[in-house]
């Protein structure tokens, strides 16, 4: 993978989250302390600042970078949560992966997760949206770089009736139900960013 | 006992307001006797935690008997398990979150710890208080 495809992928994932931090933050605001958004920005701003540093690293390696970044910048339970999904993925994949490769790679990284987060999928978390991507990636198929984000879109959704069972939003219990999953949300803006640098490639 | 010997305490708060306060309760109780170190805030200084930030802190409350660390709510925990992983690993064993609350369990760890007590003593001291 060259350096300006991972520069693109870095764009558009910070771009992502920076245009939608406002509604991150909402969402968040709805069901847990309504920091999402904010630390999301914060973490990715960071990461878009260390670009040129990250972009030359090998695809590992960059990973990993991202993932420190994450862990340290982020500052919210997102930080070591997402910071942990890089770089496991950082840890699986190799420099040049091809889909099989991507597959294993998010499935152990989503291991890794659930590790962190003490959670498993229908806890109304990012693991609900991550989950069904994977399960789509090991199916295979053609245009997985378009079907993907609206599996990601169609799971954050799923994410609105369920109760909260980890995380800030447990706390509301019953009340956490009506709302989507702030993580799930920022879960599925980053399958759809990945996605689209795939797409136009 | 050397005072270095008793097991460090440190406290993870999201507010830095909360994590100063309950470090003076602590210290109200035992002085200097143990080693201590409170942190929050995020790296912007807002509310959150912050792992580089903890990592300094478990530096700082170090005892060659071990650190007992104090969290309040879930980001504060999960950036702290971040933390542990990240110091060097011949550390790593004799760092533990205790499943307490904040404010009480930072005192009664410490209260313990004073005593020179081994640091399991000191965390189920700390989590008898989940037991109600």
């Amino acid at each position: 993978m060259d350096q300006a495809f991972k520069r693109k992928l870095i764009v558009a994932m910070a771009d992502a989250i920076i245009a939608h931090a406002e509604e991150l933050t909402a969402l968040d605001s709805a069901i847990g302390d309504g920091d999402h958004g904010l630390n999301m920005k914060r973490g990715f701003e960071a990461v878009l600042a260390d670009a040129d540093n990250i972009t030359v690293k090998p695809l590992p390696d960059a990973l990993k970078a991202i993932g420190m970044t994450l862990v340290m910048k982020v500052g919210g339970a997102s930080g070591p949560l997402y910071g942990t999904l890089a770089m496991g993925l950082g840890k699986a994949l190799p420099a040049e992966p091809s889909v099989a490769d991507a597959t294993v790679a998010l499935g152990r990284a989503i291991e890794d997760v659930k590790a962190r987060g003490k959670s498993q999928v229908g806890q109304k978390t990012m693991l609900d949206v991550l989950i069904p991507v994977q399960a789509a990636l090991a199916a295979g198929g053609d245009d997985l770089a378009t079907r993907l984000p609206a599996i990601a879109a169609e799971a954050a959704d799923a994410t609105v009736p369920t109760k909260a069972i980890r995380g800030r939003a447990s706390f509301l219990g019953e009340r956490s139900i009506g709302h989507m999953d702030p993580g799930a949300r920022s879960s599925s803006l980053l399958v759809q960013a990945i996605c689209s640098v795939f797409n136009e490639a | 006992m050397s005072e270095q010997k008793n097991v460090g305490i440190v406290i993870v708060s999201h507010s830095a307001k909360v994590a100063e306060g309950a470090a003076d309760m602590v210290r109200q109780m035992v002085g200097d006797s143990v080693p201590l170190a409170a942190v929050g805030g995020n790296a912007d200084g807002g509310l959150g935690t912050d792992v580089g930030a903890i990592m300094g802190a478990i530096d700082k409350a170090w005892s060659e008997s071990g650190v007992a660390i104090l969290v309040d709510l879930g980001g504060a925990e999960t950036n702290s398990e971040m933390a542990v992983e990240m110091m060097p690993e011949e550390r790593r064993e004799r760092i533990v979150i205790c499943n307490a609350p904040l404010v009480e369990g930072a005192v009664m760890a410490a209260t313990e710890a004073s005593g020179g007590s081994p640091l399991a003593a000191v965390r189920a001291t700390a989590e008898e208080l989940m037991g109600g």
